[in-house]
């Protein structure tokens, strides 16, 4: 089972999920049409007293936090010079780009009039996160483009624009890491502005740094688990000896990340909740086991982290205690104060999961048709369990 | 001048005259509903014995429009905040954000906007008194500028001190708001929001926003900074494994001799 970089494009599977993602895109688009004749009203749950759902807490907070791996791994290879992760810059880098194009089409739904998107250039506040939100979506979209164009341009034989990127590569990931930086943060300054609205379980003046840090390590935790699917999909095998110093990272920027919500939970009295399991309690403990615990709990052992199986065990928990987190921070704890519960609507689920199954879709054809995964040596095997 | 409005539910007899009012005034389809929503703007409701009106407070430093992207609401030099259809894309983060939950949306339809009580901005720059001021016949709603309306608000409540609770809403909630209110039951029980800090929530995502020009500057950097280092040691790696050998060559990129 040798792979070449590019996949042998002939042989066409119709796997189970193929087929759930064909089949949902006929739904996808009568919820597409209905949503733009009546309104969000007839498509969504969301109302006055709940005008944030599902679009915001998980398509938009978490398309664009599992996005960060792109800007670490860039960040390592081309700022730290650990030029050996370089093999799994481009998939991630892919990842981070389709994430990003992920939220701006989510975006286009959640926006009431999304054809006026580009207001954001001309009417300018720049008290506003929304405003720095937007600019850093706009500017950071921009930027990965950039970094993945050269995969592109090599497929068309255009070599003097990938020589110019190759040149401008360190301005490129730096403004890279200094817009991700700002709009992973700047999703939870968001949420800064609602003291009187959000639970203290997730309210805190570090809100901005939280988002920062989890960021970073499901990032990461995404990179091990989208590796881990490519091996799937396309018969890899698992870079073992560049994912295990990555899940070490990992567990050490999650763990600090864990550390600092105790603290400030601790702190504020919060974890009384935790104690008497109210609702938000029970939700932050899902939260806290899922997205913490687990993952450092599991992959800060060697054995552990050197297992395939346990590797990705680990990630995949991270990843969801993210999205958790996020829809806990969107949803939960803004239930109490708006007085009713959200719970998202049919048609705002299956926006959601047919943009992901695009995303994928788009994924599964570049790593196809463009030079994504390195040239494997034929003298290396699959890992066994997967084969 | 900023311009208030105030409100005293002790003396609203809950006849609904300054929501038809504000109806007429801003051109709002439909009847009054019970709630306020994107087409009514202000409603009356009957809560422990009293009668309690909603409507926009107006914030001296008003949320709604320190969080829109496109600055489409902004408070006027008179005091009304207002809002610019136009500019607005319908992030509704302004519903999100207000500590007092007013603006509304067109959940209804295709092309939506917000909808707001926006203190009758016009009649306010010509000098008139709101709608729902001048409807108002029991003179439970009265407009006139923010320091009058706070001196009657005081005045009424050392008049009548067994009849109204010691505290005018809007002074300091929320950092202050352009409508001010005065009740006999406490405010919680009237349906008005309470544990508002006294700071405009503004402040709290100011104090980020306004630190990320140094932010960037500095972490861009420490970046190339880091940037510098390494890829220095690397030169330096190379350069010595060149001069000891072909055999010696270090192809890891940590800098440290194998």
């Amino acid at each position: 089972m040798n792979s070449t970089a590019t996949l042998p494009a002939g042989r066409f599977r119709l796997g189970f999920w193929t087929t759930v993602f064909a089949l949902l895109t006929i739904p996808f688009l009568a919820i597409t049409f209905l949503r733009f004749s009546k309104g969000l009203g007839a498509v969504t749950n969301l109302s006055d007293k709940f005008p944030w759902g599902l679009w915001i807490g998980f398509d938009l907070l978490c398309g664009v936090g599992l996005a960060a791996g792109a800007f670490t791994l860039t960040a390592v290879v081309h700022l730290f010079n650990l030029k050996r992760f370089e093999p799994i810059v481009r998939p991630t880098i892919l990842t981070g780009f389709l994430g990003y194009i992920f939220v701006i089409l989510a975006l286009m739904f959640d926006l009431g009039q999304p054809w006026r998107i580009w207001h954001t250039i001309i009417y300018w506040n720049p008290h506003s996160v929304m405003f720095e939100v937007g600019w850093c979506v706009m500017l950071y979209t921009t930027v990965l483009s950039l970094e993945f164009a050269p995969v592109v341009l090599e497929r068309f034989g255009f070599h003097a624009p990938v020589r110019m990127i190759h040149r401008l590569i360190t301005p490129l990931v730096i403004a890279g890491v200094i817009l991700s930086t700002l709009h992973q943060s700047s999703l939870g300054t968001l949420y800064l502005i609602v003291p009187s609205k959000l639970h203290p379980l997730w309210y805190s003046q570090l809100l901005p740094l939280f988002f920062y840090i989890s960021a970073i390590g499901a990032g990461i935790g995404m990179v091990i688990l989208e590796s881990y699917m490519s091996k799937r999909a396309f018969g890899r095998h698992l870079e073992m000896d560049l994912l295990e110093p990555l899940a070490r990272a990992m567990v050490v920027a999650l763990g600090i990340y864990g550390l600092m919500r105790i603290q400030v939970i601790v702190r504020n009295g919060s974890y009384a909740d935790v104690l008497n399991l109210t609702y938000e309690g029970k939700m932050f403990l899902l939260e806290f086991v899922l997205g913490v615990l687990l993952p450092v709990g599991l992959l800060a052992f060697r054995k552990l982290r050197t297992s395939p199986t346990w590797l990705v065990v680990g990630a995949f928990s991270a990843v969801l205690g993210f999205v958790v987190n996020r829809l806990n921070v969107s949803v939960t704890g803004m239930e109490r104060a708006s007085g009713i519960r959200y719970v998202p609507s049919v048609m705002e689920v299956i926006v959601s999961v047919t943009l992901i199954g695009i995303g994928m879709a788009a994924f599964a054809l570049a790593v196809r048709y463009l030079k994504i995964f390195p040239e494997e040596k034929p003298a290396e095997e699959p890992e066994p369990e997967g084969s | 001048m900023t311009v208030g409005i105030l409100f005293d539910m002790t003396k609203c007899i809950g006849c609904g005259a300054c929501a038809d009012a504000c109806k007429e005034q801003n051109k709002l389809p439909g009847p009054v509903e019970e709630v306020t929503t994107a087409y009514t703007w202000t409603t009356v409701e009957a809560r422990e014995g009293q009668y309690v009106r909603h409507l926009c407070m107006h914030c001296l430093v008003p949320t709604c429009a320190s969080v829109c992207p496109v600055a489409a609401l902004h408070k006027t030099p008179e005091g009304p905040v207002v809002y610019d259809a136009d500019k607005c894309m319908g992030c509704r983060y302004c519903m999100m954000a207000c500590p007092f939950d007013v603006p509304k949306y067109q959940w209804d339809r295709a092309i939506p906007i917000i909808g707001k009580c926006i203190m009758c901005t016009s009649r306010v720059k010509q000098g008139e008194a709101t709608a729902c001021a001048t409807a108002c016949p029991a003179e439970a709603t009265v407009f006139g500028s923010r320091a009058d309306m706070l001196k009657e608000a005081k005045e009424r409540i050392r008049k009548e001190p067994d009849k109204y609770i010691d505290h005018v809403y809007g002074l300091k909630e929320a950092g202050g708001t352009g409508v001010l209110m005065i009740s006999g039951v406490p405010f919680e029980k009237m349906g008005l929001k309470a544990k508002l800090t006294d700071e405009p929530p503004a402040m709290r995502t100011w104090q980020v926003l306004s630190n990320i020009p140094d932010f960037v500057a500095v972490w861009g950097v420490f970046l190339y900074g880091v940037h510098w280092i390494t890829a220095r040691r690397d030169t330096v790696a190379h350069h010595e494994a060149a001069r000891k050998g072909p055999d010696t060559i270090d192809t890891t990129h940590t800098g440290r001799p194998s």
